[in-house]
């Protein structure tokens, strides 16, 4: 069946996320390598530009809201490609008849988040729009960073080994509970955190870093099928390595998801050198973000293109890429 | 065809029960089964709770189930 | 578990002849596909997936009339997750939503009924689909709505039992089966005793199964066992949550809201007896008597095979379509669509690409 209206499914990170910028942006801007910041030279430096819109619903939700998300967003994004982030653009989008306290709350959580990075927000735009064109608000931030070292999707080898920060699943899961309609309640919060000073920790101890991706939406799943695709090598992970707490198994067990495609925006999935997994995991755990910092799996020749799960049993099989959308489900 | 999962009773109020799994809390209904009492462990089908389960069968799928966890 | 195993491969050795098994439950194959058991099992064990997944084996004149309805103004159809992708003729519950059509999904038929109290000027339809786990659920807020007098909600029916689905299989000459893995779910509710018929009837034995990976295995060692010592009988692996006469509530319940009646399964054809439709006593809760809908003719896409895999006739892939034009993103039938059919099983998890 063509698609010929775009589905909520096109924005959840999976293979209609996928299969949108490959058909339709990529070819129309002569995009290539998509990875989480575009990396362009200038003046003999080299700069990564990202940008992000945020759209999340409730708008403030466990952990955070929706501001502290619009920095750490494109922060982490920067972040990915090996750069310091340096300046942020903050474009809003309002609906008529949004409290302004609430709005006054999240521009404190911006500035907040901001400052803690040590990334400035230099320009920005305001836009109202009618009562029901939108949901309290929509913010889009664009940002640009100085790269410090060469970090890239396509760089991954087999024999790297694939390292996480911590747990995974807390954001998607805190504002899952919030959202009207699923009606479920948990104490998981929001991960929500700049990564820039962890990944900056690893990238400085001299661990030889090949690529950082952000498991946002689409999850794990969506990070290591990308990675593998774009290196052209398998990625195998270990079943019985993935972080993954009581309280977010038991919602999604609850629901019928799968913790590997829910969303995170305070964890990176690092690559390196094999020889250099020690080295990397003595950095991060030396880091309030990096606490929980394991190998959760290894790179190899094969399956080309192609990320597996190595079950807790001793079976194994495909981490797919998801199609877009969690549903809550009775098979 | 049937997603069903195991949870405690924290709650109960007539024919409606607030269910935990490991920490996550959902209303359910418990019309289905025979006396249903605080801290009874059920099975959860499409929030209706189907069946009862001893203490000593949830630990035993708790085991089975986190053997994917360290 | 690894003692599991070596048993397995032991009594597989006892066997020695080739055996078939049938994963009746669609949610079964996921386990079985989700934990990549397939390659721990001995080789002259099989394990093929079966018609025991509702939203595979539900016709397209059904989606087609749930859309029909989605389309008229002042409806909301209520459905679980999983009907959303199903393709019908020519559209489906998701397209139709993007369209603008009133779709909502709801994790229980309780919160469909909610959704009528909140709702009070529209008329809310909710999907019934689902085997027996799921149909008592179902009468239970349809008999709700008649007691609190909502007149705003309906239930499009289109449930389905398993035991006359078992022994149509077992009738089939093309179906090799050597032993049911039989569904954990449906038998909390039914109990045990309703597949008594399969080793009386056909001297197949029949194992009731959970859903860890480990009771997948159990079932199996317990079926070979049965077969290595020429037993044919009706055992529980999944005794933590099943016995032999099942949830009689629950039972009583059914009886008082639906009755027996023939049904469609796509792809399969007409089973009598086979499925559940709501009671005349009930009739102004059935969405086919209070707002007329009207099935249409059901209409296969030509090249389709999910009826040979829902037999177990066929792997996902001996489908020429499987994974050409028949993906996960765009599925041709239910059997790729379905969360756990077994197309989409064997997609998710098993392809192996040329690597």
């Amino acid at each position: 069946m063509k698609q010929d209206r775009i589905l909520l499914a096109h924005g959840g990170g999976g293979s209609l996320t996928h299969e949108l910028i490959e058909r339709l942006f990529a070819p129309a801007f002569g995009m290539k390598e998509l990875e989480d910041s575009a990396v362009v030279e200038f003046a003999g430096q080299r700069l990564a530009f990202t940008t992000d819109s945020y759209v999340v619903k409730p708008y403030f939700f466990p952990g955070g809201d929706i501001g502290k998300l619009a920095v750490c967003g494109t922060v982490n994004d920067l972040a990915m490609q090996g750069a310091q982030p340096l300046w942020l653009s903050l474009g809003m989008i309002l609906e008529e008849g949004l409290p302004i306290a609430d709005l006054e709350r999240i521009v404190a959580s911006i500035k907040a988040a901001a400052a803690d990075v040590g990334v400035k927000i230099v320009t920005g735009d305001t836009k109202v729009v009618e009562r029901g064109k939108c949901e309290g608000l929509y913010i889009n931030t664009a940002g640009i960073g100085r790269v410090i070292a060469d970090v890239s999707s396509t760089r991954v080898r087999p024999g790297d080994a694939v390292i996480v920060n911590g747990n995974l699943g807390e954001h998607g899961v805190a504002v899952l509970s919030r959202r009207e309609g699923i009606a479920f309640q948990t104490s998981v919060i929001s991960d929500c955190a700049p990564l820039w000073s962890l990944v900056q920790s690893a990238l400085i101890s001299g661990a030889e870093i090949h690529a950082m991706r952000d498991p946002t939406r689409g999850g794990l799943a969506v990070t290591v099928c990308d990675i593998a695709a774009a290196s052209g090598v398998g990625i195998r992970l270990q079943e019985s390595a993935l972080p993954i707490g009581a309280e977010v198994r038991g919602a999604c067990d609850l629901l019928g998801l799968d913790p590997l495609t829910i969303a995170n925006e305070g964890k990176v999935v690092m690559v390196c050198r094999g020889a250099d997994a020690g080295r990397v995991l003595d950095a991060m755990r030396g880091h309030p973000l990096g606490r929980d910092a394991r190998v959760i799996g290894e790179v190899t020749e094969k399956p080309k293109g192609m990320a597996m799960l190595r079950t807790a049993i001793g079976g194994e099989r495909i981490i797919d890429v998801p199609t877009g959308e969690d549903l809550p489900r009775i098979c | 065809m049937c997603l069903a999962v195991p949870a405690k009773i924290v709650e109960l109020n007539g024919t409606t029960a607030t269910i935990s799994v490991e920490g996550a809390l959902r209303e359910v209904d418990v019309s289905l089964i025979e006396e249903p009492r605080l801290g009874d462990y059920v099975l959860v089908h499409a929030g209706f709770a189907i069946t009862k389960w001893e203490e000593s069968e949830y630990q035993e799928w708790k085991e089975i189930h986190e053997a994917v966890t360290q | 578990m690894n003692e599991v195993i070596a048993r397995i491969q032991n009594v597989a050795k006892r066997v020695k002849r080739n055996v078939t098994f049938m994963e009746v439950c669609g949610t079964h194959t996921m386990a079985v596909s989700r934990s990549g058991l397939r390659d721990l099992f001995p080789a002259n064990v099989r394990l093929i997936s079966g018609p025991g997944c509702p939203v595979c084996v539900t016709d397209t004149n059904y989606i087609d009339a749930a859309i029909e309805l989605a389309r008229r103004p002042g409806v909301i159809v209520a459905t679980f997750g999983d009907l959303v992708r199903v393709p019908g003729s020519d559209s489906s519950l998701e397209r139709e939503r993007a369209a603008g059509a009133q779709v909502r999904v709801v994790y229980s038929p309780a919160d469909a009924l909610a959704l009528a109290r909140e709702n009070p000027d529209k008329q809310v339809v909710f999907l019934g689909v689902g085997f027996e786990t799921t149909v008592p659920t179902v009468a239970w807020t349809i008999k709700k709505a008649a007691q609190d007098g909502v007149m705003n909600f309906s239930v499009l029916c289109a449930h389905k039992t398993m035991p006359f689905a078992m022994d149509a299989l077992l009738k089939d000459q093309e179906v090799k089966i050597d032993g049911f893995i039989c569904p954990g779910h449906v038998s909390v509710i039914t109990g045990a005793q309703i597949y008594r018929f399969v080793p009386e009837r056909y001297g197949i034995p029949c194992v009731v199964c959970g859903f860890e990976a480990w009771d997948v295995m159990k079932c199996v060692e317990m079926l070979l066992t049965q077969i290595a010592e020429n037993r044919a009988t009706v055992e529980i692996q999944y005794s933590r949550s099943v016995d032999e006469r099942g949830n009689l509530t629950a039972q009583q319940l059914i009886a008082e809201v639906f009755e027996e009646s023939d049904a469609g399964w796509r792809g399969i054809g007409v089973i009598p007896r086979s499925g559940l439709s709501i009671r005349s006593e009930f009739a102004r809760w059935d969405a086919t008597k209070s707002l007329g809908v009207k099935f249409g003719n059901a209409k296969p896409h030509s090249g389709c095979h999910c009826g040979d895999v829902l037999r177990g006739v066929m792997t996902p892939s001996e489908c020429g379509l499987f994974g050409k034009v028949c993906t996960p993103t765009n599925p041709i039938g239910p059997c790729m669509v379905s969360s756990e059919g077994a197309c989409a099983a064997f997609y998710k998890y098993e392809r192996k690409a040329a690597a």
